[in-house]
């Protein structure tokens, strides 16, 4: 005999204990620190600062182990927590000609003042499994090198020549995508801040589709670089900028097909990415994207490309809006089916009633 | 929870969306555009309604949650939980001693009274969406009243099935204005958008629209004057306590065809059978 | 004749940048006329077609139309819903592509009845049989109401459209090259119906072309556009029997030697 459900409270305390325990895995294996996950998973931690645009490397590590390493799940997390987090004030522009670069390399120039600097990266690696990791051991030293001074960028030997657009400063405040609702059409800066909070894999599926000709825009990489930038805040009492701390970027800037038309001389044209921590593949991915969706003021042709579709792309980048829309369908919804089925019957005795 | 504001949100954000309620209000059915937040659960697990209720919150209040008319549904459950860790304010499922009543799909079958807030849901606020796809496009539509499009989708619907076939989420008209979503309610509660002496706010957080019907506004829904709106349920009367008025929820009973409908209002189902009214089905030895 | 033009263009100009679009354009149109515009393909017809519709804004010019509510009124000084509803009402444009005016997801029913419904109609049985009415009149069997424009030849697709346009009575049409894309035969037939129904409703109409044989069958007046300038107007018989302009001369000998 059915009574109406009741009991949806306990169900749901005792699926969190079940999770809970879950997320332990065997009592036998040590627990994760914290501290190791922040150590020894810095990209997922990476990844997790830039989507959830929220710099602290100790909460994102735990938030990747609340969410037993579901990296979405954690950016959600690390989301929801900075709802709660008053706004004291905002930076300066970060400075990142005067970044301390780990890494810096471009496509654009064989070498070139500063030098060509790997730095830690994947690039070069034989993709083989190391089983020498799996058994413990010493951690590996490797030779140390002068930290690199500020170096020069790839772009302003171009601007000095008047070989690539000139980026015209400015001081207006950009509109702030985390305090005020998404507006289309979407100014580059509100563009940017999308692209760089949006979901890595569909940047990278973006860019990849300009690539293979979807809004295609001849992309160099002109710099890719990597290191910590010192943020600075002006404090009104004191009436200068002090530093608050630093922070580790990617930054990349692109030089792409130049434009040009009879009264002005072709130039090269700029995609432009900027994400927190070592992230290099999504500061690739932004800047093509950046740069295809600059269609519009740059004169070129709408092809019908999804990555020259502003309104596209900014409304699906997000991947905690679309992760929630997408998963909500498994919520409850017998009253709309109860009303999508009285329906049906109606129609169907109606279609048999017409038949007869 | 003293690690949090009353009520979760920061109190400048509160006052961003009272903003945006406040011309919603002064606009109706108009969708105004606010920053919606992130918040603890998913979006489209109610963000939107979450948002708008701890912006209407005071430590006075008493609050109701429902989903599918029901109060012990889990997401009502988690989002009821929600406020009471984070607010601290008192909860009912009585629809009559509730001062906000937050909805998911569903108004409740009791009529509201003067000073009740009833807080909706809402996954997809524009009503011209399926139809187009911009955003761009359908502001477009909204602001210059280009409203066409939407009864050739309904004469459509008629050419294609004899009747009108949607049959929740019903588009109405506001005050004769703006066309409006009232989120999927099934098409049964439509009647009871109209000249309620509630407000009615419906927040869409994904989507980051806030939209108001003020109390005592005139709602209809769409139709044609041959092809009237009709505000259907199914033809039975609940099995529990043998209301034949309300909207009714199926349940499968067993697996020879077997099933019983139900009224999706809990409460209303229980108010009812605590005052002695039995339905086909209702245990008999609680009989009063 | 009613002693004010339906349609008076003034000056109409816009650029491209250094290119110039059109010119100097100007002309009247007295009610129950049909005026065609002819020249070669980059002559600045169609921009001309799209500043008089609304789809442009001219850099100069004034697009005076004589309203039916408030009389003769600057189109271009008009808000943007007033353009809209008169462009629901008063206007129709039949497009040289029917995908372009046709919504193809819909029914042809659903397409003859938009219009109606956008200027208020709320009836579906009366809908309905107007939409019916006028897919005869476009030579349209009645039981292709509810199939879709996708299911439909070229030729019919254009001829739903006319209906689409025509349904709530304009007073002024604007045709983009309504046959082009079609086959000789289809466009003997359009052509023919498009005549009978002008004729019979009154309509005015500007007619945008390369086809002088459209504008021998259908236009009383004629505008030769070269390079965004109009060179040589008046009567089309005169126009295309004795032609004063050397290029208005090229053009009639190109295509009577045809």
């Amino acid at each position: 005999m059915y009574v109406a459900v009741k009991g949806g409270e306990r169900a749901i305390d005792n699926a969190h204990a079940l999770l809970a325990e879950e997320r332990r895995g065997d009592p036998a294996v040590p627990e994760l620190s914290v501290a190791q996950i922040r150590e020894q998973m810095t990209l997922a931690v990476n990844r997790v600062m830039a989507e959830g645009s929220l710099y602290d490397p100790d909460l994102a590590a735990l938030a990747i182990k609340q969410a037993r390493g579901d990296l979405i799940e954690a950016i959600f997390l690390i989301r929801a927590y900075r709802t709660t987090l008053p706004r004291l004030g905002h930076s300066n522009p970060v400075d990142t000609g005067a970044m301390a670069a780990v890494r810096r390399v471009s496509a654009t120039y064989k070498d070139l003042p500063g030098g060509q600097v790997l730095g830690p990266t994947f690039d070069y690696t034989h993709r083989l499994i190391d089983f020498a990791l799996a058994a413990e051991g010493e951690a590996p030293r490797a030779p140390q090198a002068e930290p690199l001074g500020p170096v020069p960028r790839v772009t302003g030997f171009l601007d000095r020549e008047g070989l690539i657009e000139a980026e015209p400063d400015s001081d207006a405040t950009p509109r702030d995508l985390t305090r005020e609702p998404m507006e289309l059409p979407a100014d580059r800066a509100l563009r940017l801040q999308a692209l760089t909070r949006g979901d890595e894999g569909f940047i990278l599926s973006l860019a990849y589709s300009s690539q293979r000709g979807y809004g295609r825009t001849h992309p160099f990489v002109g710099e890719l670089r990597i290191g910590e930038v010192a943020v600075e805040m002006e404090i009104p009492e004191l009436g200068f900028a002090v530093e608050i701390g630093e922070i580790t970027v990617t930054e990349c800037e692109t030089v792409n097909q130049f434009t040009g038309s009879k009264t002005k001389a072709p130039q090269f044209t700029r995609g432009y990415g900027l994400v927190f921590g070592q992230s290099e593949r999504k500061a690739i991915s932004m800047s093509l994207v950046d740069r295809a969706l600059r269609w519009e003021e740059l004169g070129e042709d709408n092809t019908g490309a999804p990555v020259q579709d502003a309104e596209f792309v900014l409304m699906h980048a997000d991947n905690i809006q679309a992760t929630g829309f997408l998963e909500h369908i498994k919520l409850p919804h017998y009253v709309d089916f109860q009303s999508e089925l009285e329906l049906v019957r109606r129609l169907r005795a109606g279609a048999q009633e017409a038949a007869e | 929870m003293s690690d949090y504001n009353f009520a979760y949100l920061d109190e400048q954000t509160k006052r961003m969306i009272r903003r945006a309620i406040l011309k919603g209000v002064a606009v109706p059915g108009y969708q105004v555009p606010f920053a919606s937040r992130e918040m603890p659960m998913p979006y489209g697990w109610g963000t939107g309604g979450v948002q708008v209720t701890a912006a209407c919150l005071t430590p006075d209040d008493t609050l109701k949650v429902i989903d599918q008319g029901a109060d012990d549904t889990t997401n009502a459950v988690s989002i009821r939980k929600f406020f009471e860790r984070t607010a601290g304010v008192a909860t009912s499922t009585h629809t009559a001693e509730a001062t906000i009543i937050q909805t998911r799909h569903r108004i409740p079958e009791a009529a509201l009274s003067d000073g009740q807030i009833l807080v909706y849901q809402v996954p997809i606020p524009e009503p011209l969406r399926f139809l187009e796809p911009r955003e761009t496009e359908t502001r477009r539509m909204h602001a210059l009243e280009d409203y066409g499009l939407m009864h050739v989708k309904l004469y459509e619907d008629i050419a294609r099935n004899g009747a009108i076939a949607t049959s929740y989420a019903y588009p109405v008209k506001v005050e004769g204005r703006y066309i409006m979503d009232p989120s999927p309610i099934p098409k049964f509660d439509n009647p009871k958008l109209s000249n309620t002496p509630a407000l009615q706010l419906f927040g869409a957080g994904r989507e980051q629209r806030i939209y108001a019907i003020p109390p005592f506004t005139q709602i209809v829904s769409l139709d044609f004057e041959d092809y009237p709106f009709e505000a259907s349920k199914a033809p039975h009367a609940c099995d529990l306590c043998a209301d034949d008025t309300t909207y009714l929820d199926e349940v499968i009973t067993d697996d020879h065809g077997g099933r019983m409908f139900v009224c999706s209002d809990t409460d209303h189902c229980e108010t009812r059978r605590d005052a002695g009214y039995r339905g086909r089905l209702a245990p008999q030895e609680d009989a009063a | 004749m009613s002693a004010t033009p339906l349609l008076t263009v003034d000056g109409i100009g816009k650029s491209y940048g250094a290119r110039i679009g059109c010119a100097d354009v100007s002309f009247d149109l007295w009610p129950g006329e049909v005026m065609g515009i002819v020249g070669e393909s980059g002559s600045g017809k169609s921009t001309l077609l799209g500043c008089l519709a609304g789809h442009l804004t001219p850099d100069t010019g004034h697009v005076i139309f004589d309203t039916t509510a408030d009389g003769p009124r600057d189109v271009l000084a008009m808000s943007e819903p007033e353009r809209r509803m008169l462009a629901r009402t008063d206007w129709a444009f039949v497009h040289q592509n029917p995908r372009d005016g046709l919504r193809m997801g819909v029914s042809a029913g659903g397409n003859v009845g938009e219009r109606l419904m956008a200027v208020g109609a709320r009836h579906y049985g009366q809908i309905r049989d107007q939409a019916t009415e006028w897919l005869g009149r476009v030579e349209i069997n009645a039981d292709r109401i509810d199939d879709k424009p996708r299911q439909f030849s070229g030729g019919m697709q254009q001829r739903l459209q006319i209906a689409r346009n025509l349904v709530t009575g304009p007073r002024l049409v604007f045709m983009d090259e309504p046959t082009g894309g079609l086959d000789v035969s289809v466009q003997a037939r359009l052509l023919d119906l498009l005549r009978g129904l002008v004729r019979r409703m009154g309509l005015s109409a500007v007619i945008v072309t390369h086809d002088l044989a459209v504008v021998r069958l259908l236009a009383d007046r004629l505008v030769v556009m070269k390079d965004g300038r109009i060179v040589e107007q008046g009567l089309t018989d005169q126009v295309l029997d004795d032609p004063q302009h050397p290029y208005t001369q090229l053009l009639v000998s190109s295509v009577l030697q045809v």
